[in-house]
C-alpha cells in the first residue's frame, strides 16, 4: 500500500455542530495533497484530528498502514508525522539555533539523560550546522525567535518540521501572512522538500495550491465535495459555486 | 436521627458561608483571570469591622453595615492599588502578590485589634431558637444565616441571568477577549466585580462573626476551603460555587461530626479522635482531587 | 566560564568560614542561621527546577520537604524505641541510610501527587498540588504515634561514620557540602538533554508534543526529581534542628518557598539560594526587633513582585554589568 495517510469516514461533532462529516481522503507517498475550502469548512479540525489533538467521534486514521485514530500526538510523531502550525508555534525565548537543536534532539531521543551536556551532543549540533548552512536562516542563527520577522518564523518552522524527517508533513496555511516575495520563497522551499516526504497542504493561497499540489480535495461544511487534479478542480462546477466563485466575487 | 438533622443544618449554614466567599472568588477568577489568595482577608475585615462596631455601639445592625462598607472599601482599594497590575501577569506573580497581601492584612489587624479574639452576641431578635422538628430546637440566628445565604444566591442568579451587567459578567467569564471587543468600560467592570466579591466576602464575615471567634488568621483557614469550592464548582461558575459550596459544607461538617465516633468503634479512643479529626480535615481536599481526576476543569466549568 | 567557577569557589570558601567567624565574633547563632538558610535554599532550588525551568507552579512543595523530614524523624523514633515501622522496617540513626530513604520516599510521594496533578494545568494545577500538600499535612497531624501536632523530637543528630555530628560546626559543614553538591547537580541538570526538553516544554508545550515529546512523562519525571530534592532538604533540616513537625508542610511554608524563588530570581541557579538567605535573614532579624515582622516582609514582597522582573539575580546581573 502506498498511502502514507488514509482517512476513512471521519466524523467529529461539537455539540450540534458537525465539523467533520464522514471525511475520507488519502495522501500517497511523495505526493503533495492540497486541502482547500472556505473558512469554517472544518480544515483545522481535520488537521487537529490527524495530529491527535482532537479525537474523532467515528472513523479511522491510518498512518503508514497503522491505525493511529486514538494514539496520543507524540506517538504519531514517532510514526512519522510532522506539522507546522497556522499561527507559528516556536520556542520564543530560544535562538534559531537552539530551536533547531531541540527539534533534532527530540528526534534523536535519549532525552531522559539528566547528567549529560545537551550542548555537546555532536549528532545534534552537526546536523543543525548543516541545516543552517544550506538554508536561508544561517545569518540569523543566533537571533532570538521572538525577534524574527514573520516570514523567518515560517521558514524556521518548516525547517524544524523537516528536520524531524517525517513521512507525512501537515502544513496548516504555510503562506498565511506572507508577502509576495516570501510566498515565492516558501513555495520554492516546499518544492525543494518534495520527495523528502508527502505533504497535506491546507492553504487559502490558490496560486501556491495550483503551483504545488498533485491532487486537491475541497472541503465545504465538513464534507469533501470534490477531489482530483488541479484541472479537475478548476473545471468542477460545484467547486466554482461553493468556493472559487466566492473568491472571484 | 435528630442529631443527624441538626448537623445537616450546620453543614448547610457552613455551606452558604462558603458559597458567599466562593461566588465572589469565582467571578474574580473567571472574569479577571486572577488568583486572589487575599479574598479571605476581606472576610476577616468584614468580621472585624462588624464586631468592633457592634461592641462599641451595641448594635448588630450597625455592625453589619460597617462590616459591609469596610470590606467593600478594602476590596476597591486592593483592586485599584494592587490587582490592576496583576491582571496581565502570570499565576505565579498573582499568588505571591496576594500572599503578600495576606501578610499585610493579618499584621495590620494585629496592630489595630491585637491578638485577642473579639466576641459579639447575636442580635436580640435572633437570640432564641426555633423547634424545627419535635425535640430539635435550632438557633434562630443560624437559620437567619442560611436564609441570607439562599437569598443572596437567588439575587446573584437574577443579577447574572436577567440584567445587562450580568450578561457582561457571564460573557466575561467565558470569553474575556469578547467583552473587551464590545467596547465596555472594562476597568470599571473589573472594579465593580471585585467590589461585589469583596462585599460578599465581607457579608460572609459579618454573618459568621457571632458564631466563630473573630481573630487574625480566620480568613486563612476558610480561604483554602473556598478555593476547593471554586475549583470543584468550575472556575467562573456561580452555579458551580453554589452547588459545590453546599455539598462541601455538609460533607465537611458530617465528617467532623461523625467520623471520630465511627473510628472509636474500631480503635482506641484518643487515637481514633486524632485520626478522625485529621481525616475529616483531609476530606474536602480528597474530594477535590477526585473531582479533578474525572473532570479536570471542575463540575460546571464555563469553558469545555 | 572561568569567572563563574571562581565566584562559586569563593562563595563556598566564605561559607565554610562561617563557623570560625561566628566563634571569633561571639555570634554563635550565625552558624545555625546560615545552615538553615542553606537548607531552605536547597528546598527552594528544588522547587525552582519545576517552577522556573519547567513552568509548573506547584503550591504544595513543602509537603515533600516535610515528608523527607518525617522519614528521618520516624526512623529515629523507632531506633530510639527499639521498635519497627509497621512492624517491618527497623529504625536507624545512620545518615547514610536515612537520607537516601528520605529522598526515595519523597520521590514516591511526588510521583503520586505529580501523576494526578499533571493531568490538569493552570489554576487547577496550583490548587490540586496545594490540596495534596494539605492532605499530607493533616495526615501527619492525625498520627498520634509520631507526635501528632507536636511532631517528633530527634534527640541526637544522625551519625555519619568518622564524623562527630554532635559538633555544631561539623554538622554545618556537612550541610554546606550537601548544598554545594546539590547546586552542582542542578547546574548539570539544567544543561542536560532532559533539562533542555523541560525548558522547551515551559516555553511551548504544544510545539514539544509536535516534535514527538510525550510532555506528560517528562513533566512527571521533573516533578519527581524536584520532590526528591525537597525531601533531601527536609531530611537535612530535621537533622539540623533535631525536630520534625507538621509545620514543615504547612501551606504557608509552600508559599515561603515560592517567595524565596521569586525574590532570588525565577529560573536562575543561584537565585533560590540568595532568596532563601535574604528572606530567612530578614525574618530572623526583623523578628528580633518587632513581633510584627510579617508586615514589612509582606510589603517588601509586594514591591518586589509588582516592580521587579527577575528578582535579586536580575539586580545583581545589572549591577555587575554582565550581559
Amino acid at each position: 500500500m502506498s498511502h502514507v495517510l488514509e482517512i476513512s469516514g471521519l466524523v467529529k461533532t461539537f455539540g450540534g455542530l458537525t465539523a467533520t462529516d464522514y471525511v475520507s481522503l488519502t495522501v500517497d507517498t511523495g505526493e503533495i495533497h492540497a486541502l482547500i475550502g472556505p473558512n469554517g469548512a472544518g480544515k483545522s479540525t481535520l488537521i487537529n484530528q490527524i495530529c491527535g489533538e482532537i479525537i474523532p467521534n467515528a472513523g479511522h486514521i491510518h498512518l503508514a498502514g497503522r491505525d493511529v485514530t486514538r494514539l496520543p500526538p507524540a506517538e504519531r510523531v514517532a510514526l512519522g508525522l510532522g506539522r507546522t502550525f497556522q499561527i507559528t508555534s516556536l520556542l520564543d525565548d530560544m535562538t534559531v539555533r537552539q530551536n533547531l537543536g531541540l527539534a533534532i534532539q527530540a528526534r534523536e531521543g535519549g532525552n531522559f539523560r539528566i547528567l549529560d551536556r545537551a550542548s555537546r551532543r555532536a549528532e545534534v549540533w552537526d546536523e543543525v550546522a548543516e541545516i543552517l548552512r544550506s538554508g536561508t536562516l544561517g545569518a540569523r542563527a543566533d537571533v532570538r525567535v521572538a525577534d524574527l520577522a514573520h516570514g523567518e518564523k515560517k521558514q524556521l518552522e518548516l525547517a524544524m518540521a523537516l528536520s524531524q524527517r517525517p513521512r507525512l508533513l501537515l502544513l496548516d496555511e504555510p503562506m498565511a501572512g506572507l508577502g509576495h516575495v516570501e510566498s515565492q520563497q516558501m513555495i520554492e522551499a516546499l518544492q525543494a522538500a518534495r520527495g523528502e516526504c508527502a505533504m497535506l497542504l491546507v492553504e487559502h493561497d490558490m496560486e501556491a495550491v495550483f503551483a504545488l499540489a498533485d491532487r486537491i480535495s475541497v472541503l465545504v461544511y465538513g464534507r469533501v465535495i470534490a477531489a482530483g487534479s488541479a484541472d479537475d478542480i478548476r473545471a468542477n462546477p460545484a467547486v466554482r459555486e461553493a468556493y472559487l466563485g466566492e473568491e472571484d466575487a | 436521627m435528630i442529631l443527624l438533622f441538626e448537623q445537616l443544618l450546620n453543614g448547610l449554614q457552613y455551606g452558604v458561608t462558603l458559597f458567599l466567599l466562593a461566588a465572589g472568588l469565582t467571578l474574580i477568577f473567571g472574569i479577571m483571570g486572577v488568583i486572589n489568595l487575599a479574598h479571605g482577608a476581606l472576610y476577616m475585615v468584614g468580621a472585624f469591622a462588624a464586631s468592633w462596631v457592634a461592641i462599641q455601639t451595641g448594635s448588630f445592625w450597625g455592625g453589619l453595615l460597617s462590616g459591609l462598607a469596610a470590606s467593600a472599601i478594602a476590596g476597591v482599594a486592593v483592586e485599584l492599588g494592587v490587582m490592576r497590575r496583576l491582571y496581565a501577569r502570570d499565576h505565579l506573580d498573582q499568588v505571591l502578590a496576594t500572599f503578600a497581601l495576606i501578610l499585610i492584612f493579618n499584621q495590620s489587624t494585629v496592630l489595630i485589634f491585637g491578638r485577642q479574639p473579639l466576641f459579639t452576641s447575636v442580635p436580640d431578635v435572633f437570640s432564641g431558637s426555633v423547634e424545627i422538628l419535635p425535640g430539635l430546637p435550632y438557633p434562630t440566628y443560624r437559620l437567619f444565616v442560611i436564609a441570607v445565604g439562599l437569598a443572596v444566591a437567588l439575587g446573584l442568579y437574577l443579577l447574572i441571568n436577567k440584567t445587562r451587567v450580568g450578561m457582561l459578567v457571564r460573557a466575561g467569564a467565558t470569553n474575556r477577549q469578547m467583552v473587551r471587543a464590545l467596547g465596555v468600560n472594562i476597568q470599571g467592570l473589573y472594579t465593580a466585580v471585585f467590589a461585589l466579591g469583596a462585599l460578599l466576602a465581607g457579608l460572609a464575615g459579618v454573618m459568621a462573626s457571632p458564631i466563630v471567634s473573630v481573630q487574625v488568621g480566620m480568613g486563612d483557614e476558610i480561604i483554602l476551603a473556598t478555593f476547593v469550592v471554586v475549583v470543584i464548582g468550575g472556575v467562573g461558575s456561580v452555579k458551580g460555587a453554589f452547588v459545590a459550596g453546599i455539598v462541601l459544607g455538609m460533607f465537611d461538617t458530617m465528617l467532623r461530626a461523625f467520623l471520630p465516633g465511627l473510628l472509636q468503634q474500631v480503635m482506641p479512643g484518643p487515637e481514633a479522635q486524632a485520626l478522625g479529626v485529621g481525616v475529616s480535615s483531609m476530606g474536602i481536599y480528597l474530594m477535590m482531587a477526585l473531582v479533578l481526576l474525572v473532570r479536570p476543569r471542575g463540575l460546571f466549568a464555563a469553558r469545555g | 566560564m572561568k569567572r563563574e567557577h571562581l565566584i562559586l569557589l569563593a562563595v563556598f570558601l566564605l561559607l565554610a568560614l562561617v563557623p570560625y567567624a561566628a566563634e571569633l565574633t561571639g555570634q554563635t547563632s550565625w552558624t545555625r542561621l546560615v545552615g538553615q538558610a542553606l537548607i531552605y535554599g536547597m528546598a527552594a532550588a528544588s522547587l525552582n527546577f519545576i517552577l522556573g525551568y519547567g513552568g509548573m507552579v506547584s503550591f504544595g512543595h513543602a509537603a515533600f520537604f516535610g515528608i523527607g523530614g518525617y522519614v528521618v524523624g520516624i526512623l529515629y523514633h523507632h531506633f530510639d524505641a527499639g521498635t519497627s515501622f509497621l512492624g517491618l522496617i527497623p529504625g536507624t540513626d545512620q545518615m547514610l541510610i536515612t537520607l537516601p530513604a528520605a529522598v526515595i520516599v519523597a520521590g514516591l510521594a511526588a510521583a503520586l501527587v505529580g501523576a494526578m496533578s499533571l493531568r490538569t494545568g493552570g489554576v487547577q494545577f496550583i490548587m490540586i498540588t496545594l490540596a495534596f500538600a494539605q492532605m499530607f499535612f493533616f495526615l501527619f497531624i492525625s498520627l498520634k504515634t509520631y507526635g501528632g501536632e507536636d511532631g517528633i523530637m530527634v534527640r541526637r543528630t544522625n551519625s555519619l561514620p568518622g564524623l562527630d555530628m554532635k559538633n555544631k560546626a561539623t554538622l554545618y559543614w556537612v550541610v554546606l557540602c550537601f548544598a554545594a553538591a546539590y547546586y552542582l547537580f542542578l547546574r548539570r541538570l539544567v544543561q542536560s538533554s532532559f533539562g533542555q526538553i523541560i525548558a522547551g516544554i515551559r516555553q511551548n508545550e504544544r510545539r514539544m508534543a509536535a516534535m514527538g515529546i510525550s510532555t506528560y512523562r517528562y513533566k512527571l519525571a521533573a516533578f519527581v526529581l524536584s520532590g526528591m530534592g525537597a525531601g533531601l532538604a527536609g531530611a537535612l533540616m530535621v537533622n539540623f534542628l533535631r525536630f520534625a513537625s507538621p509545620d514543615m508542610m504547612h501551606w504557608s511554608r509552600s508559599g515561603e518557598l515560592m517567595i524565596m524563588v521569586i525574590l532570588g530570581g525565577v529560573g536562575t541557579l543561584a537565585g533560590p539560594f540568595i532568596g532563601a538567605g535574604v528572606l530567612f535573614t530578614l525574618e530572623t532579624t526583623l523578628a528580633r526587633y518587632t513581633e510584627h515582622w510579617m508586615l514589612p516582609v509582606g510589603i517588601l514582597l509586594l514591591i518586589v513582585v509588582l516592580t521587579t522582573r527577575g528578582g535579586l539575580m536580575a539586580l545583581i546581573r545589572r549591577l555587575g554589568g554582565k550581559r
